[in-house]
């Protein structure tokens, strides 16, 4: 494997290896001495056009506690507000020699752009790229979910585990990874949000949908409840009546938590609205997976970067 | 491709019951003892060796057995395809001031065992490091050597050495490939 662009890119078999790689690296990260010596001597660089704390913040630690060089570059106070192109950019890291770039970007298929335009030599690993795709989150959220269902997870996939995503569909990044890695895995998954927010695209790969919470948990006998963060900035259109709307009818809370039961885990991938999709009681609820999806960033991350940059001629 | 039996499965259990006695005698008893076997084959001879030694000495198997995976040391990993890590167990008691004994199947390059000390490193400051292996087949590339070996077995560098073990592979027996 040499890019990371699409979940689409990863087998069954492949997304299991990496999540049991995780698995190792979260053991790393949890005792005195943080660091492996394994990517000694490589360079990664994080290639950031669009702002990020969780994924840029994970890459970095991932990288530097494989042994890694890290060179972060982020868009604003660079040579691209002077007007450079993706092009050119990719070119000045592939002339000091990056092994790797992590890209995210506000153009859908930017990482593809990169992986597959000879710009650079090294892998490409998309960060998240416009409304297309964020496969690191996926295999985090999976990672995380797994580890919940699972005492001993090593090895096992989500077979017959159901999720809803619940929320902007149609802007989401994390849902349409989710969607392709959670049933690659086994999972069944629904989508809920408002109409003007489901594609019929994604619809038809899910095993179900509804235009209404309540009526998924009443439904759909969830495992799992999948938050989306109301993304304001992509609020272009009308697409729910007011923000107070939404969070009555798709926003999880107290008592939307209390129908679920005490089985359901609940996930966002942050950054959270709290008010507006998921309130207090639900993000810090017992069954709230939400911190661990951060401390388990680190890990995945680790384990993508392994994957990739580890190996030789036979790959 | 010619392939003959070297240790037969009474040899294997012959040589790790003299391996475990071997420790205790070197270590004047069972106190301090951590065992970390290399997966996989070397974590499966580590828990023989620490189930001979629970025969003769009073000792709670979880705080003396363990495992080491040397996955992410290894110096070869830019040249041959990626390899999934194993599971590395140390004992609840840590490593510090304990004596280690690092238990693999075969002993080769030495390359394996130079990556393990690295490993060790991370988890602590043990009082000493021993290594028992239950093939030493020499070309050494490094200046490693064993504590305790099972069986010294001169090979050409071409022939190749399988430790199939029940736990593992069904059968139990020491083949050399040729």
């Amino acid at each position: 494997m040499k890019h990371l662009v699409s979940v689409a890119d990863l087998t069954r078999e492949a997304a299991i290896a990496i999540l049991d790689t995780s698995l190792e690296m979260s053991e790393v990260n949890d005792r005195d001495i943080k660091k492996l010596p394994t990517l000694r001597g490589k360079t990664v660089v994080n290639l950031f056009f669009e702002d990020s704390t969780r994924t840029r913040i994970s890459f970095e630690v991932a990288a530097k506690r494989l042994s890694a060089d890290v060179i972060n570059f982020a868009a604003k106070g660079s040579s691209v507000s002077k007007g450079e192109s993706l092009k050119d950019t990719a070119q000045t890291l592939e002339a000091i020699g990056a092994d790797a770039v992590v890209i995210r970007h506000h153009a859908s298929g930017a990482a593809h752009m990169l992986a597959n335009s000879g710009w650079v030599k090294g892998s490409v690993i998309n960060a998240g790229d416009g409304t297309h795709e964020h496969p690191t989150q996926a295999l985090l959220d999976a990672f995380t979910l797994r580890s919940a269902i699972h005492t001993d997870a090593r090895g096992k996939g989500l077979d017959g585990v159901s999720v809803a995503i619940v929320g902007d569909i149609a802007h989401s990044r994390v849902a349409r990874s989710n969607l392709v890695l959670l049933k690659q895995l086994g999972a069944k998954v629904y989508l809920v949000g408002p109409p003007t927010l489901l594609p019929n695209a994604l619809v038809k790969r899910a095993d179900g949908f509804s235009y209404s919470l309540d009526e998924a948990i009443s439904t759909f006998k969830l495992d799992a409840v999948m938050m989306l963060r109301v993304q304001l900035e992509r609020m272009t259109a009308g697409f729910f009546p007011s923000e107070r709307e939404y969070a009555r009818i798709w926003g999880l809370n107290a008592d939307r938590l209390a129908l679920l039961g005490s089985e359901t885990f609940v996930m966002h991938p942050g950054p959270m609205n709290r008010g507006l999709e998921i309130d207090a009681a639900a993000a810090d609820s017992k069954n709230s997976l939400v911190l661990k999806q951060v401390a388990n960033g680190v890990s995945v991350r680790m384990a993508v970067l392994y994957h990739l940059l580890s190996g030789g001629e036979n790959e | 491709m010619q392939s003959r039996t070297v240790l037969t499965s009474s040899d294997i259990d012959r040589a790790v019951t003299r391996i475990s006695h071997e420790i205790l005698e070197s270590n004047q008893g069972s106190q301090d003892l951590v065992i970390l076997g290399i997966p996989t084959r070397g974590a499966i001879l580590a828990k023989r060796i620490v189930d001979t030694i629970a025969k003769f000495e009073s000792i709670d198997t979880d705080a003396v057995l363990g495992t080491l995976d040397i996955t992410m040391h290894r110096d070869d990993l830019a040249s041959k395809p990626t390899r999934n890590p194993a599971k590395t167990v140390i004992p609840a008691g840590g490593l510090d001031g304990k004596v280690v004994v690092l238990v693999d199947d075969v002993l080769f390059s030495g390359r394996t065992i130079r990556a393990a000390l690295d490993a060790l490193g991370d988890y602590g400051r043990p009082s000493a490091v021993r290594l028992a292996v239950l093939i030493d087949r020499g070309h050494r590339e490094l200046p490693i050597r064993a504590d305790f070996v099972g069986k010294n077995l001169p090979t050409s560098r071409d022939e190749r050495i399988r430790v199939l073990l029940t736990e593992s592979d069904t059968e139990n027996e020491v083949v050399i490939e040729a």
